[in-house]
Parts: structure tokens; C-alpha cells; sequence
């Protein structure tokens, strides 16, 4: 490996994005590092995705830079690679969990396929090996084992992102991107996949991005929080010093919106 | 092969039909769509197992019949050549009677039933028996030649899956077939990795034909004509079939033998004789087992 632990794994520098006329972020740094969590929170619209969309080798910015610390050669300008080999850092070293699991599960294929595609992309052909490596990451994400040979279609909404989760972290990355993981599931599955998140996470010493409008998620899961209105981070420091004595006015407000139960 | 690529400024008239159909050029086809579809095929060898798009024309025959193997074999057919055309492994079906026909008219070629006598053969779902030598081409007929289609349906995505080498999902159908089946069922179109490089289509061709690809001495040409695209496996070059390290790649076998004419080693197919579902099973490939017959070899006649 190059680099220390306390090296960053992932600088972002003056990261800008515009469709066209129209602007997706601005000027956007941060360093992210090793086993760290970083929560970015805003409305929508205010260019959460777009940021992540670029950090994550998904679409190129306008301007600005990525830089990756990789195993083997250290920090490597994300854009600036070859596409074969960004392609395979997106599936070895790094995950994507989708906000809408359709996107980032196959549908058409079994669970345990779903699990084993990663392992199949970077050659391995022992169906055996593949089989007992879905069949323990199953049971990671806490799935019942006489569903390895179901479609993703016939699960429920927390099961598909467990799934996700399960197929992103087969090849043990060092990286891991979420949008918005957590939206458009009840309130007790929620907990339950935060939670998982949570131990997993933590006992893998993953690295993670966390896009989220949910501030409750970002109070749970990240360490750093980045706040982003109109294309810009107008705030950012620490979750709890953020969440607990927030000085951007619009922070003011998105913490003073959550509604007490 | 005696097809001579006529020098790019030789009159287009050269190569006029001596004894084809009045009005027509010389195996139908024009002679730069010829030499259009002769680049596509000399860039296909190059790169063996590579879709090679071309301007596929509109053949007097419906997709699906065979429009693409009919323009490849259009393009390298010569007037001393021997065609033979077979379709499911038979010389009489519908298919292979009105495409033999058609050479025989348009192109005034000689052709045959019998596989060694042949220097070009057009198929389709079968590759003969007999090994095939290196003064033969086979042509073959392909209704969809992209092997991921059925996992990917982006054409832009299957092209870069390809340039960049991520056959990844298509062991992830394998898989599929051993969970669900507990053995790959994949029997016809079995996917094959050409000269350790292109995942490639070998058409619906048994996968008891796979081995016969590998190292084949003759020159094997794919066209699709629909999805207007060539490709081709040079004389010995590797084929081999996709498999996992635990769940070999194996052939189709029979319990039964051909009633005809005895053979163990063909591939064969099951007829229904009667409404009560008696059943025979006879080659596919129709000269081989009149071959055999000729040769004094013997079946038990079928059911009774």
C-alpha cells in the first residue's frame, strides 16, 4: 500500500459542474480519509448529486479535480485515468448504493448472482467459491438463505438495498458512495439498515460518502458533515458541531425544520 | 477458393457473370458492395471474434433467412467454386434448397450435397461432421451476434464491455443456469472466447459443435444481416467455450444411437413417427448419415 493511513484516500480540489448554462455545484474541496464518513446534506437541487455523481468517476466535471489514493500507485486523478481502468477501480475498490435499487441491482438475475457479478468481472470462475461468497455476504446484510436464489423484483424495498450493499462490498472496497440509501423506506427498516450500516461499515474500516436530505441519517452514520445549498457547501465542520450549533443561516433553518415527534 | 479481390481501379464489368442470370451481376451482389463487404471481412480475420459493422443490402429473401450469410457468401464465391448449403445440418430444407438455388442461378457455381466435395459452404444451426480442411470456407448464417444482448441491452454499453474486455456478466448467466439447475443448460449459442481475446456468437449452432470451431482448419465467417454486422474465426485460431473451473463445459450425448445409419458420434435429432409419440432419432447432418449408409453402415431401422 502507498501512503500512510493518515494520508488522505480521496482529495477533491475547486470541483465545479454545469450543465450547459446551468450550474450543478461550485467550487466544492474536501479531503476524505481512510475508515472516515462523510454526510452531505441539502435541499433538492442543491447539487448533492451532481457532486457525488462526479466524485465518483460517474460524470465528468467541468472543472476542478479528483484525486484517488489507489493501492498500487498512490493518488491517481479519478479523470485523468484510462476508462478500462476507472471502470475496474468503480467495481473493485469502490461501491455505489443507489437511492433507487433498480439501478444499481440487476434485475433479471438471481440474489446470488447479483452478489458473485463483481467477483465474476475481476475472474473468478469457481462457481463454488462464488456460491459460498454470496452465501456469506447474505448473511452479513442479514437476508434469509432460502432467498439466495430469488430476483431482486420479489423483495421488499429494505431487502433490495441490503442486497445492494451486500453486492458492493464482495470485493472489499476501500470506498463507498450512497444516495440517499435510506429514502422511501419506513422508519423501522430505516433504523434496521442504518444500523447495518453502521456496524458494517465500521467493522470494515470502509470509507464512505453519505448524500442524504435526511438529517437524522447523517446524525447516525457520519463523522463530517458538508452542508450544500444552491450548488455551494456553506457550511461544514464536524456532524454533531454542525448539527448542534449550526452558524449558516440556511443550516439555521434545516435544523430548526425537523419536525419533533 | 479461387476468388480473385479485383484491383480497386480494374473495371467493375470483369468479373460479369459467364453463366449467370441475364441482367444480373455475377452472384447477384454489385461489385462494390462486394468490395465493401470483402474489407468487413478482411478487418474481421484480422481482429478475429470483432463485430465488424457493414452496409448490410437488401437481399431477395426475408431477415432471419439467411440474409447475412448470403452476402458473405456472395462476396467471396468464385466462379469455380463448389457450394453446398445446409440448414439444421439437412441439404433439402426449404432454406438451403432456395439459397442453393439462388447461387446456382445468379452466380452459375457448381454445388453439391457432399460435404468434401464443397469449398464453400453456407450454415445454418449446424457445422458438418466431417472435420472441414483448410481449402474451405464456412459461411454462417446469424440472426443476433451479440453474445451479451440478453444482459445488456445498450448497444453503445456491449461495445465498450467488449473493447474493454468485461465479460464479467456473461459467466453471471452461467451462474444463473447452475443455481437454478444445478448444471449450465445453455444448449445452442453457447458462448465462446475467441483467440483469448473476443466473447463472441458462434450463431445457434448446438453446443455440441462448439469443439469443432477450435483450431478449425478452415475459415469460418459469421454475417448477420438484419444487425448488419461480419465477423470471423481465421483458420486455427482457439475457440473455447465459457465454463466455470467446477462446472466444466461439456457436449451434449445420446443414449440412443442413429436409426439410420448407426451412428454414435453425430448429432441427432428426435422425430415423432406417429401420434402416440413413437420417436426415432436420425444425424441432423443428412449427408453424413447417407454417407454412411453408402458405406454399408447400418441402424436398427427405427421403431417397429
Amino acid at each position: 500500500m502507498t501512503g500512510s493511513v493518515r494520508d488522505p484516500l480521496l482529495q477533491v480540489r475547486d470541483l465545479t459542474h454545469h450543465y450547459g448554462r446551468h450550474l450543478g455545484c461550485r467550487d466544492v474541496s474536501f479531503d476524505l480519509h481512510p475508515g472516515e464518513i462523510l454526510g452531505i446534506v441539502g435541499e433538492s437541487g442543491s447539487g448533492k448529486t451532481t457532486l457525488l455523481k462526479c466524485v465518483s468517476g460517474q460524470l465528468q466535471p467541468t472543472d476542478g479535480s479528483v484525486s484517488y489514493r489507489t493501492r498500487d500507485l498512490g493518488p491517481v486523478d479519478v479523470y485523468g485515468m484510462s476508462e478500462a481502468r476507472r471502470r475496474l477501480l468503480m467495481r473493485t475498490d469502490w461501491g455505489i448504493v443507489y437511492q433507487n435499487a433498480r439501478d444499481g441491482l440487476r434485475m433479471k438475475v438471481s440474489a446470488g448472482a447479483n452478489v458473485g457479478e463483481r467477483l465474476m468481472a475481476i475472474g473468478d470462475r469457481h462457481y463454488g467459491h462464488i456460491r459460498s461468497e454470496a452465501v456469506d455476504w447474505l448473511e452479513r446484510v442479514e437476508m434469509d438463505m432460502g432467498r439466495i436464489d430469488d430476483m431482486p423484483g420479489t423483495f421488499s424495498g429494505g431487502m433490495q438495498q441490503r442486497l445492494q450493499i451486500a453486492r458492493n462490498l464482495v470485493t472489499k472496497p476501500r470506498l463507498v458512495f450512497m444516495d440517499e440509501p435510506t429514502s422511501g423506506l419506513d422508519v423501522s427498516v430505516q433504523a434496521r439498515l442504518l444500523d447495518l450500516i453502521r456496524g458494517l461499515v465500521g467493522s470494515l474500516g470502509i470509507a464512505c460518502i453519505v448524500v442524504t436530505h435526511d438529517l437524522g441519517v447523517v446524525r447516525l452514520l457520519s463523522h463530517r458533515l458538508m452542508v450544500m445549498k444552491g450548488g455551494q457547501v456553506v457550511e461544514h465542520g464536524l456532524t454533531d458541531q454542525v448539527l448542534d450549533d449550526p452558524q449558516h443561516p440556511y443550516t439555521q433553518l434545516l435544523v430548526s425544520s425537523i419536525l419533533p415527534v | 477458393m479461387t476468388t480473385v479481390i479485383p484491383h480497386p481501379n480494374a473495371s467493375v464489368a470483369t468479373s460479369a457473370a459467364p453463366a449467370g442470370l441475364a441482367g444480373y451481376n455475377f452472384a447477384y451482389l454489385d461489385e462494390q458492395t462486394k468490395r465493401m463487404i470483402r474489407r468487413a471481412l478482411l478487418k474481421a480475420v484480422a481482429i478475429p471474434g470483432y463485430q465488424v459493422p457493414f452496409g448490410s443490402r437488401e437481399m431477395p429473401l426475408p431477415y432471419g433467412w439467411g440474409t447475412g450469410g448470403i452476402q458473405v457468401t456472395a462476396a467471396v464465391i468464385g466462379p469455380d467454386d463448389v457450394l453446398k448449403v445446409i440448414d439444421q445440418g439437412a441439404d433439402d430444407t426449404t432454406n438451403a434448397v432456395s439459397i442453393r438455388r439462388f447461387f446456382a442461378k445468379t452466380a452459375g457455381v457448381a454445388t453439391t450435397d457432399r460435404t468434401v466435395d464443397a469449398t464453400v459452404i453456407q450454415t445454418r444451426h449446424r457445422i458438418p461432421e466431417v472435420p472441414l480442411t483448410e481449402n474451405q470456407i464456412l459461411v454462417y448464417q446469424v440472426p443476433i451476434p451479440e453474445p451479451l444482448r440478453q444482459l445488456e441491452p445498450r448497444e453503445a454499453e456491449t461495445r465498450k464491455m467488449h473493447a474493454l474486455e468485461e465479460y464479467g456478466v456473461m459467466h453471471v448467466s452461467l451462474y444463473e443456469d447452475i443455481a437454478k439447475f444445478g448444471r449450465i443448460t445453455r444448449s445452442y449459442n453457447y458462448p465462446v472466447r475467441v483467440n483469448g481475446r473476443y466473447v463472441m456468437a458462434p450463431s445457434p449452432i448446438p453446443k455440441f459443435d462448439n469443439p469443432k470451431m477450435d483450431r478449425m482448419p478452415a475459415l469460418q465467417l459469421f454475417g448477420a444481416g438484419r444487425e448488419k454486422r461480419i465477423y470471423a474465426v481465421p483458420p486455427y485460431t482457439d475457440v473455447k467455450s465459457l465454463d466455470f473451473e467446477d462446472h466444466p463445459f461439456e457436449i451434449e450425448t445420446w443414449e440412443e444411437d442413429c436409426s439410420l445409419c448407426g451412428a454414435q458420434d453425430s448429432y441427432l435429432d428426435e422425430v415423432i413417427v406417429d401420434d402416440k409419440g413413437t420417436k426415432m432419432y436420425v444425424c441432423s447432418d443428412s449427408d453424413y448419415c447417407r454417407e454412411r449408409r453408402e458405406a454399408g453402415h447400418q441402424g436398427d431401422g427405427g421403431p417397429k
